[in-house]
């Protein structure tokens, strides 16, 4: 069998047990709340009898094994529960709210890598002046909390500028200009935080690779210095970069969290904070559920394009 | 000249052949660290104190920072939140070092099926990221401070066990300890005296950067409203309190905030300028 | 060809090593590599063999003075702009290094960095160079090269992978090859194999070699002629057989007593009591005093290099009385 193939089918397969930890675990959360769900649901004036009723009505007295195994089966048909108190099908709601977290995310991974693997790169070869300020912009990105960064940026932009809205959101499908302003500061302050990170990882990486003795090798071969940087050092400092970018879009979906609150967009985040206060639980069960899986996906998507591009690891070598 | 005199003039020494940027980051924290210590007295005012007549004035000698919504001055509710929030991330990092050591000292020597069982669940903690993690956990216990320094402490855990446990794999491996088993050492000499003795300088380096990032994760818990709750101050708060009148009196919102910054700069630059003296060879990451 | 292919004249290297100080690398070194022969460089690690390469190549780290010329076919080389000098390398003068391994970029193929070494200088298309690389696969005696073309160089072993170094080294023809140790990280079983193979394909081109080597076996070998490295100097030149059979420095005479009796392939270092002297601050004297079994007084300054009949040349007090050629 090819050995991409078998690297990709590998790497799919180790997926599943994570996915699987991960369901239980999100599982267990609402379980795990003290106090009776149905009482809390149902408010002081409910009866035993109701009680009772309701509880038999959700399997909430099955063992909790056949609880799992039920809820494991409804969320793979692609039903995500029902809200304890509207009873309205979670499903839709989180169809809703997911394409602007995904817009919010992968628009600030996207303009961090863009902006983070040139400023690394130009701080590992550049100028002493491309030095300095890379290094006190990164300095500034990783110390700076990103939600007072959006705060800042707010203050600035739509306060005292009043260029772009503090605040809100409309999509995409209905009006690209307005759905890009909306968005702008949000991805802006995610994006300078990660940015700083890959830059650091990207100046780190290619300053490494830059030292080794296959890199002067292509010299003596006079290979034009371009191609040496772009061609050979980029990709070879790809790995650490593509791992660190996978991490950081771990935190990056937890400063979104945030930053969604922040500027009140309507995506899962939000949703996750807004029913942690109201003690909604299945719909912070669903939206952790979304998340995690979000991060998981990506998680093997950055794993698939590492060994992609470095051989050894398709082959199951160490690099 | 006493002993204590000599011990702190060593210590000045050792301090001094720390690189620039650690000395730097070790006197930010210093600083801080002081400050928080005598927040009430270096306080110019009460921090709860209500003036109705100095609503969001802005910063004068008298109230650096300015005042509030409430009109209490900002200095000193930033001194007091800051003294709070850098109680709830040292004692979380605290913890979490307190229980890494063990786990990662049995994994790391043991080997084999004891490893796995304390490093599989340990791992599987890392799956997910970390404000991911305290919320959900925050979600099933309610909110509050105490809940927020545990989850930080839990998801801090796992990154500090394995530092201790790479330090154990390399000790329990080294000739000198072999022999020593094979003259008769106990284990928990062993691991007493050679496997968590290594591991402190990694420790302390990935401490301080943990350090920094709990600063973070505990500002972002308490201003989305999950962490440390009203009365109790906490830079967070102070932070989504401000964006109200932020167009209005900015101050308000922008001195937090730098207060945040400087702890994690401090934390990250201690952090990284130990690395090369305590952590040759980067166990810590 | 109006000269030899690569003629060093008095050249000096001086590296930087910060505090404003210097290690003298390579000092007064004149050496001639005519086409077609193989010239052995020998000496210890840190003799300054290596360095006098990169000062060849061009490649001396930021802050390094040479003195003294370096002439390809009659052109000095100092001071050539580095835009020239990138044209030279791997064209005219080809590099073949002592790691393998480590000289790959293990992200690409191995056929395609042949067809880099080809496309730096050569302006043929991809699939052209493609068919050339291969080519020079088989020549060098890669099995099978169509398919390893594709290979990353974590599949191919040591040797094969130098192998394709070496074709890489040939590929656009170069006048001059230095080979910087091409043996040593090899299993001793191939590194005949690799030298004969150097030498066959550079004689095919008609190419000048410098080989440079810490093991009198290797150069025995395949050199025709052998200049014998110490601290930075050359102390002693001549064809290959002249040297073995008669050395006249008291550090060759060394070398060779510490080789065992008969061919020794995979010797290592021989071990010569004493220490090499600190480069950053030489001695005024001969260099090897601190540790000659024929020292005297004489040897506090420097000696002098003298012609020796049959076209060899030793730096030694013990033969100055004949013919000086200079300091």
């Amino acid at each position: 069998m090819n050995p991409r193939l078998r690297f990709v089918l590998r790497r799919l397969g180790l997926t599943i047990p994570v996915l699987l930890v991960m369901s239980v675990f999100v599982f267990l959360i609402i379980r795990l709340v003290p106090g009776d769900p149905v009482r809390t649901m149902l408010g002081f004036r409910a009866t035993e009898a109701n009680v009772a009723q309701v509880r038999q009505q959700l399997h909430l007295d099955d063992p909790l094994w056949m609880q799992y195994w039920d809820w494991l089966v409804a969320l793979l048909h692609g039903d995500l529960g029902r809200d304890y108190v509207s009873r309205a099908p979670l499903t839709d709601l989180l169809a809703q709210r997911i394409p602007v977290t995904l817009e919010l995310t992968l628009l600030s991974m996207g303009l961090a890598v863009g902006a983070g693997i040139p400023l690394g790169i130009r701080a590992a070869v550049g100028g002493r002046w491309a030095k300095r300020l890379t290094e006190g912009f990164v300095v500034f990105g990783v110390s700076v909390p990103d939600f007072w960064l959006g705060i800042m940026l707010v203050l600035i932009f739509a306060g005292t500028l009043a260029w772009l809205p503090p605040s809100g959101y409309v999509p995409f499908t209905e009006d690209p200009g307005g759905n890009l302003r909306y968005m702008a500061l949000p991805v802006l302050t995610l994006a300078v935080g990660e940015a700083a990170y890959i830059a650091r990882t990207t100046r780190g990486a290619m300053l490494e690779v830059l030292g080794r003795p296959f890199v002067t090798y292509l010299r003596a071969k006079g290979t034009p210095e371009r191609s040496v940087l772009y061609r050979h050092t980029l990709r070879n400092a790809a790995t650490p970069i593509a791992t660190v970018a996978g991490i950081q879009f771990g935190v990056l979906l937890g400063g979104a969290i945030v930053v969604e609150t922040l500027f009140a967009l309507p995506g899962v985040g939000r949703l996750i904070v807004t029913a942690i206060n109201q003690r909604n639980y299945p719909v912070v069960q669903a939206g952790l559920l979304v998340v995690a899986l979000l991060f998981i996906v990506v998680s093997l998507v950055t794993d698939l394009v590492v060994g992609f591009i470095d051989p050894r690891v398709a082959d199951g070598e160490r690099p | 000249m006493t002993a204590a005199a000599a011990a702190v003039r060593r210590a000045w020494s050792a301090v001094q052949t720390l690189p620039r940027s650690a000395r730097i980051g070790a006197s930010i924290l210093l600083v801080l660290v002081v400050v928080a210590l005598f927040a009430p007295l270096l306080s110019p005012h009460d921090p709860n104190a209500v003036d109705a007549g100095r609503v969001l004035a802005a910063p004068d000698l008298a109230h650096p920072f300015g005042s509030d919504t409430l009109g209490r001055d900002v200095l000193s509710r930033v001194l007091s939140a800051f003294r709070a929030s850098l109680a709830i991330v040292l004692g979380a990092v605290l913890v979490a070092s307190i229980v890494a050591v063990p786990l990662g000292a049995v994994a790391g020597y043991f080997r084999g099926w004891v490893d796995q069982v304390v490093s599989r669940p340990l791992d599987m903690l890392l799956v997910l990221p970390a404000l991911l993690l305290a919320i959900s956990l925050i979600a099933i216990v309610g909110p509050g401070s105490l809940v927020a320094g545990l989850a930080i402490a839990l998801i801090y855990l796992p990154i500090l066990a394995r530092v201790q446990r790479a330090a154990a794999l390399l000790v329990s491996g080294l000739g000198y300890v072999e022999g020593g088993r094979a003259r008769g050492w106990s284990a928990l000499a062993v691991l007493r005296r050679h496997v968590v003795p290594n591991a402190l300088g990694p420790l302390l380096v990935q401490a301080a950067i943990l350090a920094g990032f709990a600063v973070q994760i505990e500002a972002a818990l308490s201003f989305l409203g999950l962490g440390t709750q009203p009365p109790t101050p906490s830079l967070g708060l102070m932070l989504a309190d401000g964006r109200d009148v932020l167009t209005q009196a900015p101050w308000v919102e922008v001195f937090p905030g730098v207060a945040i910054a400087v702890m994690v700069f401090g934390f990250n630059l201690l952090g990284d300028g130990l690395r090369r003296h305590l952590d040759p060879r980067g166990l810590a990451s | 060809m109006s000269g030899p292919a690569l003629r060093l004249d008095r050249l000096a290297v001086r590296i930087p090593i910060g505090a404003g100080r210097f290690v003298h690398a390579v000092d007064q070194v004149s050496l001639t590599v005519p086409a077609g022969q193989v010239v052995g460089l020998v000496g210890e690690s840190g003799c300054g063999k290596s360095t006098l390469a990169a000062a060849v190549l061009g490649l001396l780290p930021p802050g390094s003075e040479i003195t003294g010329r370096v002439l390809l076919r009659d052109r000095d080389l100092r001071g050539l702009p580095e835009a020239e000098y990138r044209r030279l390398r791997g064209n005219d003068i080809a590099l073949i290094t002592q790691d393998p391994a480590a000289s790959l970029d293990p992200t690409f193929p191995v056929g395609h960095q042949v067809a880099e070494a080809i496309r730096n200088h050569q302006p043929i298309g991809r699939r052209a160079a493609r068919q050339r690389a291969v080519e020079l696969l088989r020549t060098v005696g890669i099995p099978a090269a169509e398919q390893r073309y594709a290979d990353p160089p974590h599949r191919f072993s040591g040797g094969m992978k130098q192998r394709a170094l070496i074709a890489a080294a040939l590929a656009n023809e170069p006048a001059v090859l230095l080979a910087d140790e091409p043996t040593t990280a090899l299993d001793v079983t191939i590194q005949a194999q690799i030298l004969f193979l150097i030498r066959d394909l550079a004689a095919r081109i008609g190419a000048a070699v410098l080989l440079i080597t810490h093991n009198l076996g290797v150069v025995a070998q395949i050199c025709d002629r052998v200049a014998v490295m110490y601290a930075g100097q050359v102390v002693e030149q001549g064809t290959a057989r002249a040297v073995f059979a008669e050395p006249r420095h008291p550090y060759t005479r060394a070398l060779l007593d510490a080789q065992p009796v008969g061919h020794d392939r995979h010797g290592d270092l021989p071990v010569i009591p004493g220490r090499v002297p600190d480069l950053s601050a030489p001695p005024t004297g001969c260099r090897f005093a601190a540790r000659c079994g024929s020292v005297h007084e004489r040897c506090a300054t420097a000696p002098p290099t003298v012609a020796l009949p049959g076209g060899g040349e030793v730096a030694c007090w013990l033969h100055a009385d004949r013919s000086t050629v200079g300091p």
